[in-house]
This record gives C-alpha cells, structure tokens and sequence, in this order.
C-alpha cells in the first residue's frame, strides 16, 4: 500500500542520468544540477486559478487541452482527405474559423505555450529527464503502450464529454456547468473503478 | 470597462492569440511547478497516497469561481458574456468514465501530457499520440455516433439554475464541500506514510 512510487522527480530514474540536455543547460543557463522539490498543490492551484480568471476577464473563455488535439487531427484530415473532413460534422466543427491552420486557432496556442511554460519552469527548477516515468515493476515499453493506450481512450472520452479535465474540470467547474461536474465525477468513478487493475504499473 | 474585454471588442484577434499563448506559458509554468506533469506523481491520486491532483484542480476551481463571483457582484463582470460548457448529460457521464478509465491508465491527462513531453518524458510524448490516435477514430466513427454525442443536450445550464438555488449559495456550497476535500486529502495522504500497522502485540 505505502510503497507505490511518488513524488520526487527523477529519484530512480534520473539520479544517474544527467542527460545531454541537462549538462548543455547547466551550463549556459546555469540551471540547477539537482531537481528542486515540487511547489505546493495548493499554491500551484491558485495560479491556475488566477490564469483560468484571466482568461475569463480578458476573453470571456476558459482554459483547455483536448479541443487543441481536435484542431490538430481536423487539420490534418483535412489536408490528406479535403472532402472527407469537409463531409463529417465533426471534423467540420473545428475547421470553421482557422481554415487549415491550426496556428489560427485559440486553443492550438494556449497549448504552445503550456509546453513553453512546463519547459521553462522545469529547466529552471533542474527537472528536466529525457527518460520514461513508470513503476519499477514494468518495463519502459510496457509503460509507452500503457500511456498510449490511456491517451486513445481519453481522446474518445474527451469528445464525447466534449472536454477534458482543462475545458471541463475547470473551466466548467469554475462556471458552474452542470455537464462539467457530471463529467468530472464520472471521470474519477472511471480513474478509480480501473485503478487497481493497474496498481502494479506504479509499483 | 466592463470584462470580457475580448466579448465588448476591446481586443482584436492578434491580441487574442498572443494572450492564448501568454495564458498557456503561466498554466503550463504553474502545472510542472504542481508537479502533475509527473505521471508517477499524479497517479498517487489514484492509490490516495498524493492527492496532488486533487489539490490543484479544487484551489484552481475555487480560485477562478470566487474571482468571477465577486468581480460580478462589483459590478465589473458581466457574467452572461463568459463561456459556460454546455451540458449534455449522457455522453458526459460514459465520456467521463471513458476517460477515467484512461486517465487511470495513462497516468496524466492531455494538458499535462503536454507538461510531461515538454520536460522530456516519453510517456508523455506516447499519451499525446494516443490522444490523437483517439481524436481520430472519434472523428472517423462520428457520423454513426454523432446522434448519441449529441443527445440530452442541456444548453449552458448551471448548477444554480437546475438546483433552484442562488448563485452565492452554490458558490458557498462547493467551497464547503472543496474545503472538505483537503483535510480529507491530508488525512488519506497522513495515513498513506505511516507505516503498516503491526499485528496486536500481545505481551
């Protein structure tokens, strides 16, 4: 019970591995070597919160992930198979305002910056490990196909619920959007109904 | 002036994209300084030995509704122009549960796959390929689907409005019921570090 793995980034995994990327930041940036401890939940919640107001005072919109990834795949279709993205409704719903680029798309920028941000902040705090986060009684391989696998069914998840635990969990949730908190309750009935199937992967 | 600044036209489209990525860097920032980037850490929320998670996403919630909320009550808000997810009840809940089961498995949810790849985890450069592989055969299976996806449809209904309740008293409520939610974390994550119990000693 009290031996599944948390916490402290890198502990196994990274502790010998001062990777190249790491080494070459070190120096030029004068990152730390040793990876800072995690900010506090609470604190990093308030300043999600105070971007999710932001958000909401500047453009009247919440915060998202998954409509990015819809973007994405939509323009994508769209290229390699014009009339058949032209002719699905779906598909449709997210070429209307950014044509085929998805660099017009509000959301498509957000995420650009989230991987800017997590980037910055992680060089800064010495976090950065090209290396795989798993349990230590799983492969990395079976690791990838878990993560892969995960990533397929929250995609179809997402867009059914039209949202994920961004544009529903909070978005929603700060709203106050009744289809936002059933999303985010069944999503943690799911998480934990298939938890302990999975217990052995974080071993 | 009166926000949405973006909702009464005092920003044009080139602001608005900047500000997506301005937003996305600080919730990308705020998110690997939380630590959930990190699937190791954040699956901890399903084996209630790190309730990080839980943690963040309510202070981010509680943080964002009470700005809204008090910034309408003064009167420099007008709350019917910010974006409430609309509901539809029943592919929200089995969407949500599909995506729990995912999230269970995956580790990480896509905003912060997006984290973990950016910081160089390959699990999470494998979740957000299953997120597209996902997207993707939503999209493909969407004419057959499309009807259940978009049925119970509920418009952008709020918890106030179907519970009959006043808006103060539902934002009092969830507060209540957010401020629970962390001592109970505290107490799960207390009990998660002491150590097994011994049997009865019996002297």
């Amino acid at each position: 019970m009290s031996n599944v793995a948390t916490g402290v980034p890198g502990q196994a995994l990274g502790a010998a591995a001062t990777s190249r990327a790491d080494a070459a930041t070190t120096t030029r940036l004068r990152v730390r070597r040793e990876a800072a401890p995690y900010a506090s939940p609470y604190l990093a919640g308030v300043g999600i919160g105070v971007v999710l107001l932001l958000a909401f005072v500047l453009m009247g919109r919440g915060l998202g992930a998954s409509g990015a990834f819809s973007s994405v795949v939509a323009s994508a279709v769209s290229t390699a198979a014009p009339s058949h993205a032209a002719g699905n409704a779906f598909y449709a719903r997210y070429l209307s305002d950014g044509g085929t680029s998805p660099l017009r798309d509000w959301l498509v920028l957000e995420i650009i910056g989230v991987v800017i941000g997590g980037l910055a902040s992680a060089l800064l705090a010495g976090r950065v490990r090209w290396t795989t986060e798993r349990g230590a009684a799983i492969t990395d391989r079976r690791r990838l196909v878990n993560a892969f696998v995960g990533g397929t069914a929250m995609g179809i998840g997402a867009k059914l619920a039209r949202g994920c635990t961004s544009g529903l969990g909070l978005t929603g949730g700060a709203t106050l959007s009744v289809g936002s908190w059933l999303f985010i309750i069944a999503a943690f009935v799911g998480a934990y109904a298939a938890a302990p199937l999975l217990r052995r992967a974080w071993r | 002036m009166m926000a949405p600044f973006y909702e009464f036209g005092r920003l044009g489209e080139g602001t608005s994209l900047l500000i997506a990525v301005l937003l996305g860097i600080a919730f990308g920032w705020f998110l690997e300084q939380g630590g959930i980037g990190n699937a190791r850490k954040l699956s901890g929320q399903f084996y209630f030995t790190d309730l990080s998670v839980l943690k963040l996403m309510f202070s981010a919630i509680l943080t964002a509704m009470l700005g809204l909320f008090w910034l309408s009550w003064a009167g420099l808000l007008d709350l019917s122009r910010v974006y409430v997810p609309e509901t539809f009840i029943v592919p929200q809940l089995v969407g949500g549960l599909v995506f729990g089961v995912g999230f269970a498995t995956g580790g990480l949810c896509p905003g912060t796959s997006c984290v973990a790849a950016a910081t160089g985890r390959k699990d999470g450069i494998a979740l957000i390929a299953g997120m597209l592989a996902g997207v993707f055969v939503f999209g493909e299976a969407f004419p057959a689907i499309g009807g259940f996806a978009d049925s119970t449809a509920r418009g952008a209904l709020t918890l106030p409005q179907a519970l009959g309740l006043s808006y103060g008293t539902v934002v009092g409520v969830v507060v209540a019921v957010a401020l629970g939610a962390f001592a109970g974390a505290e107490w799960l994550e207390r009990r998660a570090e002491r150590p097994a119990r011994p049997m009865k000693v019996v002297a």
